[in-house]
């Protein structure tokens, strides 16, 4: 028979998550499992926004501007290994124990791969697409915006997907390390008052939300421009 | 109406300098549909390029309705061997979107594009998505969208190499049918020599190293025509002309130890020309 501090048994996991569906884990305005979630997923949507924007903009640079490829090309393939949570104690200081800095870290997890995935998409594009909207008369703005996003966008989809699940580990990681509230805090304060089936139970509903906004979000939308842009005809 | 005068163009790559037109003077009437002939790297495609103005002659200069070409626009429509729509428009959307780009008034669309794709017999699937067309119905959209912006000249670049044989045939009906009704300038590129014979007024037959302009044949038949007969006449003579030149390129391609059999066409880019007509 397995300890149970050492592995809960199935049972008491999901009887602490029951608990923290009913919101026993704490008071409402903070500790409980909704407050958890609305705190986690808002930075989740205010990190990962800024990173998609900031993402696809830099990628769409690199791939067509042989001086920023040149100079940050390496830059961001080099920080692409650096695990976004050794980002915490400089964005601590730069920012000071506030949203900012987890805010940070998240940022710093997911824009370069929305960045590289962004990159790559832009340079498949087919260079026939340019040339024919070059000679029906697009130039600049119209060329990028009309032609070359659209024509790259199964990419710019991968790396949004890439992009949020690096978006939802950074956020975890920093919420374990720093203690902030949201959904690593409930995590934290299992591990701190030895309860291994809430922090099991915390872990079970982390992969759960992965899961429903992969199913719900990403999986649809890429399945659609996939089918869309007659990509998956085997 | 086009004047290409004294044009030049080289490439430079990793195996050296590559010549690919070298002072080439061409003029082209109005409403003329022009065919430029020849074996792969006679700079045919290259000159298409540079009358579109997606590229720039080292010397020289291309002239368009007295106007030198620096850039495309939309007054010089292409066509190229794929169809180049846009997977993310419908068929009827992507029609709209060169008229757009083109800076058509807003309230023309809607008629323009029903107009075009019933020329080309495809307005039952003007919300076909791209992918959902067979290869001959996406060059009819092609043809439909160039020809939307109502183009000064269109420009063809082997447009019709990808198709199978009867589809070919098909749409080389269908344009000269356009093409009559419309008597649209045309330089139309092919490697070949039945379909330029086919649809042109003239053949340009183009010469390689350096590429140039070899000679000048006028097809005075009458349309529509057909594949035999005269049209057979016009093939023999070009193609003879044609082989010392295919011949020339082959002996570049292959190894230098094997030397063509006299008199024989070789194979590879030779093979393809008069093929499937």
């Amino acid at each position: 028979m397995v300890k149970p501090w050492l592995l809960p048994s199935p049972l008491a996991v999901l009887r602490s998550l029951l608990e923290g569906v009913r919101d026993g884990y704490g008071p409402l305005h903070m500790g409980s499992l909704t407050w958890g979630l609305l705190l986690s997923l808002g930075r989740l949507a205010l990190g990962y926004a800024i990173s998609l924007v900031g993402g696809v903009i830099l990628g769409l640079g690199l791939a067509r501007s042989r001086l920023l490829d040149e100079s940050v090309g390496t830059i961001v393939t080099g920080l692409q290994a650096l695990p976004s949570i050794c980002w915490m104690p400089l964005a601590i200081l730069w920012f000071g124990l506030s949203e900012a800095a987890v805010l940070f870290v998240v940022v710093a997890g997911s824009l370069l791969s929305i960045t590289v995935a962004t990159e790559a998409g832009v340079r498949n594009v087919p260079p026939l697409y340019l040339r024919a909207a070059k000679t029906m008369g697009a130039t600049g703005w119209t060329l990028y915006a009309r032609v070359l996003l659209p024509a790259a966008l199964p990419g710019i989809v991968t790396g949004m997907k890439l992009g949020w699940t690096f978006a939802w580990r950074s956020l975890m990681a920093a919420e374990l390390i720093y203690v902030a509230g949201g959904v690593g805090q409930l995590l934290q304060v299992g591990e701190d008052t030895n309860d291994m089936a809430r922090v099991v139970a915390v872990m079970l509903l982390i992969v759960v939300i992965g899961l429903a906004i992969e199913a719900l979000a990403f999986g649809r939308l890429e399945r659609r421009i996939r089918a869309r842009w007659g990509l998956d005809r085997a | 109406m086009i004047d290409i005068r004294g044009v030049s163009k080289q490439f430079t790559t990793s195996r050296g300098t590559h010549h690919a037109l070298s002072a080439v003077d061409l003029h082209v009437e109005e409403g003329e549909f022009l065919c430029l002939c020849g074996p792969s790297g006679c700079g045919k495609s290259t000159l298409l390029n540079l009358i579109a103005g997606l590229e720039r002659p080292d010397a020289g200069e291309v002239i368009v309705d007295g106007k030198i070409i620096t850039a495309p626009g939309p007054d010089r429509c292409v066509m190229f061997q794929e169809s180049a729509l846009f997977p993310w428009l419908t068929v009827a959307k992507n029609v709209e979107f060169a008229l757009e780009l083109a800076k058509v008034p807003k309230a023309e669309w809607a008629g323009r594009v029903e107009n075009h794709l019933r020329m080309v017999h495809l307005w039952r699937f003007r919300d076909a998505q791209v992918h959902e067309l067979s290869g001959g119905m996406r060059q009819r959209v092609a043809l439909a969208r160039a020809l939307a912006p109502h183009p000064r000249v269109l420009l063809m670049d082997e447009p019709f190499a990808a198709l199978d044989a009867q589809t070919r045939d098909v749409l080389h009906s269908e344009l000269v049918d356009v093409w009559t009704a419309h008597r649209k300038t045309v330089v139309f590129v092919t490697h070949n020599v039945r379909e330029a014979v086919r649809l042109g007024d003239r053949v340009i037959v183009m010469g390689t190293r350096p590429g140039r302009v070899k000679s000048v044949h006028k097809i005075d038949l009458a349309r529509p025509r057909d594949l035999e007969g005269d049209v057979a006449y016009y093939v023999g003579r070009i193609m003879k002309e044609l082989k010392v030149e295919v011949e020339k390129v082959i002996r570049e391609e292959i190894d230098d130890a094997i030397e063509p059999a006299k008199g024989a066409v070789p194979p590879g880019s030779a093979g393809g020309m008069g093929d499937g007509i």
